[in-house]
This record gives structure tokens, C-alpha cells and sequence, in this order.
């Protein structure tokens, strides 16, 4: 079950900044519990989309931190500019949320 | 019975068109897999390999490539790296930490519009080179920075 996603963006003179934070255990499938691996789990695709338009698409791995942040920049925008960063992990779990530009 | 030859045709075509695609994807892996995982490139275990797999092995050093981190990181958990291409045209920019189990942490592709920058947080296991590679027309340009960590955080 996917815990929730907060998106910040903020028009910063000739860019938006957007901020996100993303809730996930990101398990390396290295670390032992109880003298057993715990199985890797982690977000494998971030796709940015700014007013339905793609501008961003991450690949990650097991080695990005607990509750990944990311901080991305695009060119121009305007107040009010739709936000939407979805997420998808090792096991097909997913997770998207949106927000407008400040 | 002439259906069912339709049918066998039709999936022949459809076969015929994945393995064009397949074949193009292979030349351009950047811009057809884009929003799949490159699993052979982060399973690669050896840096130079790793290097390899994303074909930055003779990446070019360049000050354009701007990459931000600690000198030294307290815990290797969470090491924050800021990373910008100053170099025209870059379309993607790639995280390589040296010496962690998988060396290759992430991949940024920048669509119109984007600037390429990043901001995020990766696990070191120890002290180690971090080096982010800009691909931009076709060629490679890496920035590379020591970290040195005092706890590791990709173990138990």
C-alpha cells in the first residue's frame, strides 16, 4: 500500500522548481531482518508531467534513500500549471499525485 | 479454415514489427526505453561496466557537468547530491557511485521543456567516487567527486 506523495512547485523567477517527496521503504535486498534479506523493493520509474506534457522520466534503483526527494527544474510556466508525478516499483506497486504551480 | 490463416498472418506482422522496434530500440535505447527500466545496466556489479552499459566508457571531463555533494557524509543513508549540465543539449544525466554493490544509482531523461538539473538523495556504502555523466548529441561528459562516509547505508 503506498503511503502519500507531497509535490511542491514554485515559480522561481525563469524556471519552476518542483520538489516531491515520495513515501517508499526502498529496500536494497541487502539489508537483514531477523537474520533474513529483506527482498528488494524500490521505485524503478518517475515520470514528471507538467500540464499533461512529459518532461521528465527517471530510472532509479535500490541505492536512491528511504522516502526519495527529487527536485527538478523546467523552463518558463505559469501560476496555476498542473503538476503530476506518478511513481512505479520493483513490484508493480505505483503511486501518482498532482499539484498546481504557486 | 481461412480464418485461421488471418489469424497466423496477422501475428507474423505483429511479430515482424516488435522485432523492427526491438532493433530500433536497440540503437536508440535512450528514446525507446525511456520509460522502462534498463535492468542490464543497473544489475552491472563493476563500475567500468556499469560505464559500459550506458556507453559513457570514454566520457569526456567537462566543467559544465556541475555536481554538488558533501566532502563528507555522516550517514551514508542519505548522501544529497545537486547535479547540473551546463553542456547545450543534454538529454539525459546518469548518477555512478563506484563502489556501491550496483554502481549505477539512476538515470534523468530531460524532455522539452526540462532544465537539466536534479536534485536527490542516494546510499553510499562507503567512501567513494560519485560521478554524473551528461549525454548531450550523442556524447558523454562526466563530472566526478570524491565522498567519504563514515557509516555505510547499504547494509544492515
Amino acid at each position: 500500500m503506498p503511503g502519500p506523495m507531497k509535490i511542491r512547485a514554485t515559480l522561481k523567477g525563469d524556471y519552476t522548481d518542483i520538489r516531491v517527496l515520495m513515501s517508499h521503504p526502498m529496500e536494497t535486498g541487502q539489508r537483514k531482518a531477523q537474520g533474513k534479506l529483506v527482498p528488494a523493493h524500490f521505485i524503478e520509474n518517475v515520470t514528471v508531467k507538467v500540464n499533461g506534457k512529459t518532461v521528465v522520466e527517471a530510472q532509479t534503483s535500490q541505492a536512491v534513500s528511504r522516502n526519495p526527494v527529487f527536485a527538478f527544474r523546467v523552463k518558463g510556466g505559469s501560476k496555476g500549471d498542473k503538476v503530476e508525478i506518478g511513481w512505479v516499483d520493483n513490484k508493480g506497486e505505483s503511486n501518482k499525485t498532482e499539484a498546481a504551480v504557486a | 479454415m481461412d480464418e485461421g490463416r488471418r489469424v497466423i498472418l496477422r501475428s507474423a506482422g505483429a511479430t515482424g514489427a516488435l522485432a523492427a522496434a526491438l532493433a530500433a530500440g536497440l540503437l536508440k535505447p535512450e528514446r525507446v526505453l525511456a520509460a522502462t527500466w534498463d535492468k542490464s545496466a543497473f544489475r552491472q556489479k563493476d563500475v567500468a561496466d556499469a560505464l559500459k552499459s550506458i556507453g559513457a566508457d570514454n566520457a569526456v571531463a567537462s566543467k559544465q557537468v556541475m555536481l554538488d555533494v558533501p566532502e563528507i557524509a555522516e550517514n551514508g543513508a542519505v548522501v544529497p547530491i545537486e547535479i547540473a549540465s551546463h553542456v547545450p543539449g543534454t538529454k539525459s544525466i546518469s548518477v555512478v557511485i563506484d563502489k556501491n554493490p550496483f554502481p549505477l544509482t539512476s538515470r534523468f531523461d530531460f524532455m522539452e521543456g526540462a532544465l537539466p538539473y536534479v536534485k536527490l538523495n542516494v546510499k553510499m556504502g562507503q567512501s567513494s567516487n560519485i560521478r554524473v555523466i551528461a549525454e548531450a548529441g550523442g556524447k558523454h561528459y562526466v563530472a566526478m567527486r570524491e565522498v567519504k562516509v563514515t557509516i555505510g547505508g547499504c547494509g544492515g
